[in-house]
């Protein structure tokens, strides 16, 4: 069964503008070279040359961060979601007053 | 007969009210506490001289600063904060006599800005679709170009995280103990970095879980992902966990909190407790300990205690905590 990929806002353009791609795969590394088939200019928003993950970029499986999982071999299995995001510095709360 | 007896163990005078920062409450929560044999509790910051935690960073910060000599009499202090901090530093700038420049987000509550102007602050302000990364920007850009101006820098201090370290860390392991997992907000680290530290040092078996806020969609409106922002102080190695709450369910405990445990807490308390209990959930025995940043009351111009969820508008593309 394949899993939803939920993409940010900044890189939408690279998937036709899609908020959300589905990817059938056991491991978050095979998950994302499936999502770079289909969505080629991810590659190297995502990955750096040295192939890890850029140090701007986390990707949750089922909301907790792969980097303080098994990174890029953390397992994926189907009614799973996967989350990317840019890294923001948060530090304290801005509610915007209706 | 009745025998007299002291009701509380005596303790020094505060010299003022800056010293009066620190040796918070730590709260046993029963009631929201999953199951028997694991014990929850909130360490409650807002018992503090501005109300939030950050107080205790501030004083860390600026006394660091003075004891080095990396500031001068009457030097303004100038820091991106997106209003806790900035508030800690107006009130101890103030009093410590150093003018006070808050660079933060258009988008806060009305609250936030009231608070800083109160206690004499100067505000700048970024653009609000950075958020806390634009003021960063900006503040580091203004220090940069004006050498007269000191910035702590929250994000890159080591008197940030050794704040907890020596303060917050120190006082659980004194009132409670073990500590099978500790449960934080991750903003500039400090708080996880330092507490982590120092309670795998008395345990190397204790938990660090770091709760992150879900940014919702508008919010996360950066041109690229180069514009993310890392802050130095985070050493990703000390945490265990790191799990994404949306804004929704952040709510949904805040109101908890209060309704059951009568806590009136911030957002980010409620967001970091949904965190706790589900820790606690995964555990057969144990404390889990976390901490609670802040009170409600800077919440009430957005409208987090009077209205449904449901009407509460846009809720996921507010930045809450």
């Amino acid at each position: 069964m394949p899993v939803p990929v939920r993409i940010p806002t900044p890189l939408r353009r690279f998937t036709g503008d899609r908020a959300e791609v589905s990817v059938t795969a056991a491991d978050l590394s095979s998950l994302l070279e499936r999502l770079f088939e289909e969505c080629p200019g991810l590659r190297g928003q995502l990955l750096g040359e040295d192939r890890k993950l850029r140090s701007f970029v986390n990707i949750y499986v089922n909301d907790e961060d792969v980097r303080v999982q098994q990174g890029l071999e953390t397992g994926v299995a189907s009614g799973d979601t996967v989350v990317i995001l840019p890294a923001m510095a948060g530090g304290g709360a801005c509610a915007c007053a209706p | 007969m009745l025998e007299a007896r002291p009701l509380r163990e005596p303790r020094k005078c505060c010299p003022d009210v800056i010293g009066a920062i620190g040796d918070t409450p730590l709260v046993e929560l029963k009631r929201l506490s999953p199951k028997e044999g694991v014990r929850l509790f909130a360490k409650l910051e807002f018992y503090s001289p501005t109300g939030s935690v950050k107080d205790r960073v501030a004083k860390s910060m600026m006394e660091r600063a003075e004891a080095e000599g990396a500031i001068q009499p009457g030097q303004r202090v100038i820091e991106p904060t997106s209003g806790n901090t900035g508030i800690s530093l107006a009130l101890i700038c103030r009093l410590k006599g150093y003018p006070f420049t808050a660079v933060m987000p258009e988008n806060v509550t009305e609250e936030r800005t009231a608070m800083l102007r109160m206690h004499g602050a100067e505000i700048v302000y970024s653009e609000g679709a950075k958020g806390s990364n634009g003021a960063v920007e900006m503040a580091l850009d203004m220090a940069e170009q004006d050498p007269s101006l000191y910035m702590p820098y929250q994000y890159g201090n080591p008197a940030n995280p050794d704040a907890h370290y020596y303060g917050t860390a120190q006082e659980i392991i004194d009132d409670l103990g073990d500590v099978t997992a500790f449960v934080a907000g991750l903003g500039t680290g400090g708080t996880l970095m330092g507490n982590g530290r120092r309670l795998k040092e008395h345990d190397p078996g204790t938990k660090i879980v770091a709760a992150e806020p879900l940014q919702g969609e508008d919010v996360q409106g950066l041109r690229s992902l180069d514009d993310g922002f890392i802050p130095p102080i985070i050493d990703i190695s000390v945490l265990d966990r790191k799990i994404l709450v949306s804004n929704r369910d952040g709510i949904i405990w805040t109101r908890k909190l209060f309704e059951e445990e009568g806590i009136f807490a911030g957002v980010s308390s409620g967001a970091i407790a949904s965190v706790a209990v589900r820790i606690a959930n995964e555990l057969d025995e144990g404390n889990v300990v976390f901490l609670v940043a802040d009170d409600g009351n800077k919440y009430l111009s957005a409208g987090l205690w009077t209205k449904s969820i449901d009407e509460l508008e846009a809720v996921d593309s507010t930045v809450w905590w």
